[in-house]
């Protein structure tokens, strides 16, 4: 592969891909979500059970493509515990560091979510990458959120 | 302008299917440009097709020999650019081979044109009254009349294809009868590649007296189009999709319907005479051509005819076609690659899924080895429902493509397969 598809398709990000992490329905989950991306007919859903300020699980559902998946099976793994206060921190970081090239990225903070900086030389698939954040920001806004698109 | 002048003709005898790119693809600059340093391969020409040089020059040199405002005024350059625009007309209406060039009208494009059909037809629909579509029809050909729908509680018949992604005529009587106001259908699907019978369907539509509107928008790069031959009622395509300029577009439509049909958008060289109180339309084309038009695109689009004119066709289609036999062939070689829209009678479009491989990372993998191909759901989102897919990925060709860009598309397929698996 070449580097600049390296960037793109890292191990990690395939990794998820083909076994994405809290890919499961949720019975008793409080927060329900659908998003999709239009542009390439990604569509999934993200739900949430929230107690007081802590998010005490989080999975998804749906089809997209790698980094679409990729980057919702990431924000399970990170959030599954964290405060609403975390969470929203988090989006934003992920938002800046997928969207603007001169943002100051707090990398140990990110994590494996560094994987997806790549993602900032494709712009037309900078979507994928957002997706599932998008649909997290709204699920926390709202108790009955309206679905996301990112189109 | 005289654009086909200073080369060969190349419809004469001795034109082989084969020989087509080498001879065509020095007239389309963009082939030669590199993309992620590698040759393009341009696959998405039922997105938009690429623009031969006598096009791009055409619209060029009105912009720097002719420009004026078509229909306004009598100095010099504006008797040229009005001369020019008539003269395009004149153009389209040889190139669907309509009975007079009143019955071409210039909009920007096919979904302008079902939209101002939708609009001046549906004026005196009622609730209750019927326009048939099929299940391969583009966005362009559906939304138009669900806001009519909107309006006015008419009902939308949808006529269903075959998993092949062919339509079941069978299944047309049956949705025509006296509430039938339109059937409304594509000459070609964009997804599928299949080319529906549409003499046929006028037949059937007719014996019921119900009018047939046509969807021509890919159809007019691959094949000659005789609007009286099929006998429909109205026609639309655009510019961009046969090599011709973006914003421009043509409807036909038969003389007496355009003038039952009540003007689409108010304003100046629409009229014949204005007053506070009342004021009168102009007749068809002009009634429907409002403000300032695309005089730029239209001529763009009379320099694309010429150029299609010096090719010959039948050659051309041929070799789409060994195009298309060569990209399914490679696939089904591949192993793993689902093909939707396997109908006898295809335009070399071809909609594939690779199994693992969302069509979405596909795309950017091929686009890494320089092939542009469209993935999504191509403006046709019931017909993705049908097969029960999200996207797929799309290789459209046009006749400047080669039999070895086809093998680097095969090549990339197994390349990105390599990757993501
Ligand atoms: C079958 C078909 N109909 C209609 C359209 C719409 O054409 P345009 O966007 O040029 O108006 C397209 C292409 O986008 C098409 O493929």
């Amino acid at each position: 592969m070449s580097d600049e598809m390296e960037d793109l398709y890292q191990e990690v990000i395939l990794d998820h891909n083909r076994r994405p992490a809290n890919f499961r329905p949720m019975p008793d989950a409080n927060r329900t979500i659908e998003a999709d991306n239009p542009l390439c007919g990604d569509r999934l859903e993200l739900f949430l059970r929230v107690e007081g300020d802590r998010i005490e699980d989080v999975s998804f559902l749906g089809s997209g493509c790698a980094i679409s998946v990729a980057s919702a099976s990431m924000l399970t793994e990170h959030l599954k515990g964290a405060t609403v206060a975390d969470a929203e921190a988090l989006f934003a970081a992920v938002h800046a560091v997928l969207t603007d090239e001169k943002a100051t990225v707090d990398e140990e903070r990110l994590g494996n979510l560094m994987a997806l900086s790549g993602v900032r030389r494709y712009p037309m698939r900078v979507k994928c990458a957002t997706l599932s954040w998008h649909a997290l920001k709204a699920a926390l806004a709202s108790r009955r959120p309206d679905p996301v698109t990112t189109e | 302008m005289n654009i086909a002048a200073e080369r060969p003709a190349r419809n004469g005898p001795g034109w082989s299917p084969g020989a087509i790119p080498d001879a065509v693809r020095p007239d389309f600059p963009i082939l030669g440009e590199q993309v992620r340093g590698l040759p393009l391969v341009y696959f998405d020409n039922a997105a938009t097709s690429q623009k031969p040089r006598a096009v791009i020059d055409a619209v060029a040199d009105f912009y720097r020999h002719d420009c004026a405002n078509v229909h306004r005024a009598v100095h010099t350059l504006a008797e040229r650019a009005t001369l020019a625009y008539e003269a395009a007309r004149e153009r389209v209406r040889g190139f669907v081979n309509a009975a007079s060039a009143n019955e071409i009208v210039f909009l920007r494009g096919t979904t302008e044109s079902i939209n101002l059909l939708a609009h001046g037809l549906g004026r005196d629909w009622q609730a209750g009254d019927r326009v048939v579509l099929t299940a391969m029809e583009h966005h362009a050909n559906i939304v138009p009349w669900q806001l009519l729908r909107e309006r006015t509680g008419i009902e939308i018949a949808v006529l269903p294809v075959t998993e092949r992604g062919e339509l079941v005529l069978e299944a047309l009587p049956d949705l025509l009868d006296e509430r039938t106001r339109l059937v409304a259908v594509t000459h070609v699907s964009n997804v599928l590649g299949t080319i529906n019978p549409i003499a046929e369907i006028t037949r059937l539509a007719h014996a019921h007296g119900v009018p047939v509107l046509v969807d021509g928008a890919q159809a007019v790069p691959h094949m000659r189009v005789d609007v009286q031959a099929m006998d429909c009622d109205f026609y639309c395509f655009s510019g961009h999709k046969m090599f011709g300029p973006t914003g421009i577009g043509a409807l036909y439509g038969k003389a007496d319907l355009l003038a039952a049909l009540p003007p689409w958008q108010g304003g100046g060289e629409m009229i014949t005479r204005v007053t506070f109180e009342r004021t009168r339309y102009a007749a068809p084309p002009q009634r429907f051509e409002a403000g300032t038009q695309h005089a730029a695109g239209a001529i763009g689009l009379a320099a694309a005819i010429d150029y299609l004119s010096t090719l010959d066709m039948a050659a051309a289609a041929a070799h789409e076609q060994a195009l298309l036999a060569r990209a399914t062939e490679g696939m089904q070689a591949l192993g793993g690659v689902r093909i939707f829209g396997q109908a006898p009678h295809k335009a070399p479009v071809i909609s594939f899924l690779v199994e693992g491989v969302h069509a979405h990372d596909l795309g950017t993998l091929l686009d890494r080895k320089g092939v542009a191909v469209r993935t999504g759901h191509h403006c046709a989102m019931p017909l993705m429902d049908f097969y029960g897919v999200p996207a797929t990925t799309r290789a459209s060709m046009a006749f400047y493509n080669t039999l070895d860009e086809v093998d680097r598309l095969i090549e990339a397929i197994a390349y990105a397969r390599e990757v993501l698996q």
